[in-house]
């Protein structure tokens, strides 16, 4: 068993996986970490990197033979030809909806670090109060003075581009330089500032594409805006590109792939856990490897769907289910909601390169001082500006080659904005496992009671008014707001289930990320999460990974676990 | 495509109608099974023709040279639901047999010229389809949207069929963008280009920039 024994196990190879195994292998430990699907390798596996729209049969389209095998992938964007194979196969990862959740997800080395958004921003105090504030769940038992510094180390490490723009709610960070607003966006975000006397702003969004070289990572962005294919270049922050050749160059790390863990070794009489138990993907081997810690970076719920399979002889439902809490406060961003309209005038202006990255609109309602809404906290949005391209529909203009020649140019401005609200944590918004339907590694399938209320469905009348008074203070024209409708999931930000807290009762995880029942397991995905916030959560996890990381270590080596 | 894209898209494809962006985004399609017929070799030879028209050589190349036909029936088959596919394939029928009543013979045997006066007559007529199709389902959205505010339960989209004009129109037009040719030749195609500027001139008659996908 030599050879199984290490100093730390992490789970997950995604965004948390990868910084959890950055920081631990820096430090000293021997690291092992376990990723359940295939392995991708940086530049070489990405097979769509490089690959022009006439080489896919459906030039980037779905199929109906597509519709039909991938059943939850379908109900939003990620289902199209261009990156298929970095989606986990609906059919191998069957789980059950109570309620409708949509549930994407991304097995393979990397993890959804590959196809992620990018889109990095810090937290703030409005947030970390929040709950204690409005007498909602529980208070957080971090404040944004505890995460700052962690924020600077993941910033200037993952390479985040961004503008500092001083607002208290929207913390800013160690930024490389900002993207270009094109000539709508600036005029639009000086008229919305104007308009709303600097109450609202539109920035460029802060994104973890690299607008310059950093150390590590020999090139920047190349502007082509098709990260989610794998980037050749490495311009954006990935597991491949960035914490997985850190950990690798200590020496320090192994990884295996095709491991699934089915559960952690708990040893009761010392309250710790001794390693995890692992079935092998592709051979249902079971396994078992020691280490002094663990690290639970599964992502949200797969993370918990190991506490809840743990020690079941001594909790029936799980590790850190005393707290009542386990699998409990499920939250995630709702969105598919905003407006559009178009921009008269600057038609001899234009923009070169493709950015990944557009514009965003931090939150601006329920702020300390202002007028209360009927709903509590807020939203963000996300949008941009540009000119139409050949897909527009151009009325005027029949068929033939003024058709051609028209289409093969820049065609009006569009401008549109689309929101992110934050979803509140409620207790019955739950997952739980299923007692009778397994997967095909006989596991039990997590099942999603999970639906946005009250709060949610308010909000979302502002963020479509909202959005429209603000496009037409702006002076952009046939402004239509609109409401896709959304399912809890479909945000990709699944978060709670094991949140933090100051008291075991109420909390699975205390203020370092440690399981509160069993010191030496510490979760850092987004299960953590105490409240969403409104702002994309990735950044987060990164800065609290590396936090407990440092932390852990720190203990280890007092002999406190 | 990303989220941002996808957000502005869907906002942009409210009130028209997008066959194209409905195959890239729809995730509430019928869920009827294609089972798909076979194109002939002068099916594809007739759509090449059908494409050329709305999409002819210029000085840069034509829909035909980009071979959109042929593509054209690879979408119609993996991509179209089965009542798709159906209003396709009668289509062309319905398309030859305007021909005739128009210029007295088939679409393949008529001149270019002639061609393109059918076309410009269907178009108009699609168009004014589309815009009847787009009154309903805005319609029964509303409909839709009141339904929703008492319970959850899917309120069932009663809507008009797609005009097989619009399928062929769109699906030249992104055929043709997406082909080698027509993003080489028809856009200004820049795969790598190593930097964004935000703000730069532009003289009307300028392609458009188009990036690999």
């Amino acid at each position: 068993m030599a050879n199984n024994t290490y100093d730390a196990i992490v789970v997950g190879s995604g965004i948390s996986g990868g910084w959890a195994a950055k920081e631990l292998t820096e430090k000293g430990l021997k690291v092992l970490m376990l990723e359940r699907g295939h392995h991708i390798e940086h530049i070489k596996d990405y097979a769509d990197s490089n690959k022009p729209a006439w080489e896919y049969p459906h030039r980037g389209g779905r199929t109906q033979k597509m519709i039909d095998d991938y059943p939850v992938l379908k109900r939003d964007y990620p289902l199209n030809e261009r990156n298929l194979s970095f989606w986990a196969v609906d059919k191998d990862s069957p789980y059950v909806e109570k309620k409708p959740f949509g549930w994407f997800r991304g097995y393979h080395t990397g993890g959804r670090s590959l196809m992620w958004g990018r889109q990095s921003y810090r937290l703030s105090d409005l947030d970390f109060e929040a709950n204690a504030k409005d007498g909602i769940a529980i208070d957080w038992p971090i404040r944004y003075k505890d995460i700052a510094p962690w924020y600077d180390h993941a910033e200037t490490f993952a390479g985040i581009s961004g503008s500092k723009e001083g607002l208290p709610q929207l913390p800013d960070g160690k930024f490389l330089p900002p993207m270009d607003m094109n000539i709508v966006e600036q005029t639009v975000a000086a008229r919305i500032k104007d308009h709303y006397k600097n109450k609202r702003t539109m920035i460029i969004g802060r994104t973890a594409n690299l607008t310059q070289t950093i150390p590590g990572r020999p090139s920047p962005c190349q502007y082509r805006n098709i990260c989610s294919n794998g980037c050749p270049f490495g311009g954006y922050f990935s597991t491949q590109s960035s914490t997985l050749p850190a950990a690798n160059a200590t020496g320090n790390l192994t990884l295996r792939t095709f491991s699934i863990v089915t559960d952690i070794i708990y040893d009761k009489d010392t309250k710790k856990a001794k390693g995890v138990r692992v079935v092998d993907a592709r051979t249902n081997e079971a396994l078992e490897f020691n280490s002094k810690i663990v690290f639970l970076c599964a992502s949200t719920f797969p993370s918990t769907a190991i506490l809840m399979r743990t020690a079941t002889d001594i909790w029936p439902d799980g590790l850190g289910s005393s707290s009542g809490e386990l699998g409990h406060n499920v939250m995630d961003h709702h969105l598919k909601l905003g407006a559009v309209g178009d921009m008269e005038g600057f038609e001899d202006k234009y923009y070169s390169g493709f950015r990944p990255n557009g514009i965003y609109i931090p939150r601006f309602r329920n702020l300390p001082g202002d007028e209360k809404r009927n709903y509590l906290r807020g939203f963000g949005y996300q949008g941009s500006a540009s000119r139409e391209s050949w897909s527009r529909q151009v009325a005027e203009l029949s068929i033939g080659a003024d058709l051609k020649e028209a289409l093969g140019q820049p065609g009006k401005w569009t401008m549109g904005i689309g929101g992110f609200g934050e979803m509140l944590p409620y207790h019955d918004n739950m997952i739980s496992l299923s007692k009778d339907k397994k997967d095909k590694w006989n596991m039990p399938q997590i099942v999603f009671d999970v639906e946005f209320k009250e709060n949610e469905k308010n909000m979302r009348k502002d963020i479509v008014a909202d959005a429209v008074e603000m496009l037409e203070a702006a002076g952009v024209k046939n402004v239509k707001g609109h409401d896709e409708g959304c399912e809890p999931g479909w945000g990709i930000h699944e978060m709670g289930t094991a949140r933090m807290g100051r008291d075991p009762k109420t909390s699975v995880l205390n203020s370092n990320n440690q399981v509160w029942d069993c010191k030496n397991v510490f979760v850092t995905d987004g299960s953590f999460m105490t409240s969403a916030s409104c702002v994309n959560p990735s950044l987060t996890y990164m800065a609290m990974t590396a936090r407990a990381a440092d932390f852990a270590v720190k203990e280890l080596k007092k002999g406190n676990i | 495509m990303n989220r941002r894209e996808l957000l502005k898209m869907i906002a942009a494809a409210t009130g028209g109608a997008m066959i194209g962006g409905e195959l890239l985004l729809s995730g509430c399609k019928s869920e009827t099974k294609s089972a798909p017929v076979a194109f002939t070799a002068e099916n594809i030879a007739f759509l090449d023709e059908v494409a050329e028209t709305i999409l002819p050589q210029t000085n840069t190349a034509g829909a035909k040279a980009a071979g959109v036909g042929r593509f054209m029936t690879v979408m119609v088959n993996d991509c179209y639901t089965k009542d798709d596919q159906e209003i396709f394939h009668k289509g062309l029928t319905t398309l030859d047999d305007a021909c005739n009543k128009m210029h007295g013979h088939g679409f393949m045997k008529a001149t270019p010229e002639q061609r393109k006066a059918l076309l410009v007559s269907v178009d108009k007529e699609t168009n004014d389809y589309i815009k009847k199709k787009a009154d309903l389902e805005n319609q029964q959205k509303e409909k839709q949207k009141q339904g929703q505010e008492k319970s959850t339960d899917d309120f069932k989209k009663q809507t008009m069929p797609n005009h097989y004009f619009q399928q062929l129109k769109q699906l030249a037009i992104f055929g043709y963008f997406t082909s080698e040719k027509g993003r080489t030749e028809g856009l200004r195609y820049t795969p790598v280009p190593g930097k964004f500027q935000g703000v730069i001139d532009y003289k009307k008659g300028e392609k458009a920039f188009a990036g690999l996908t």
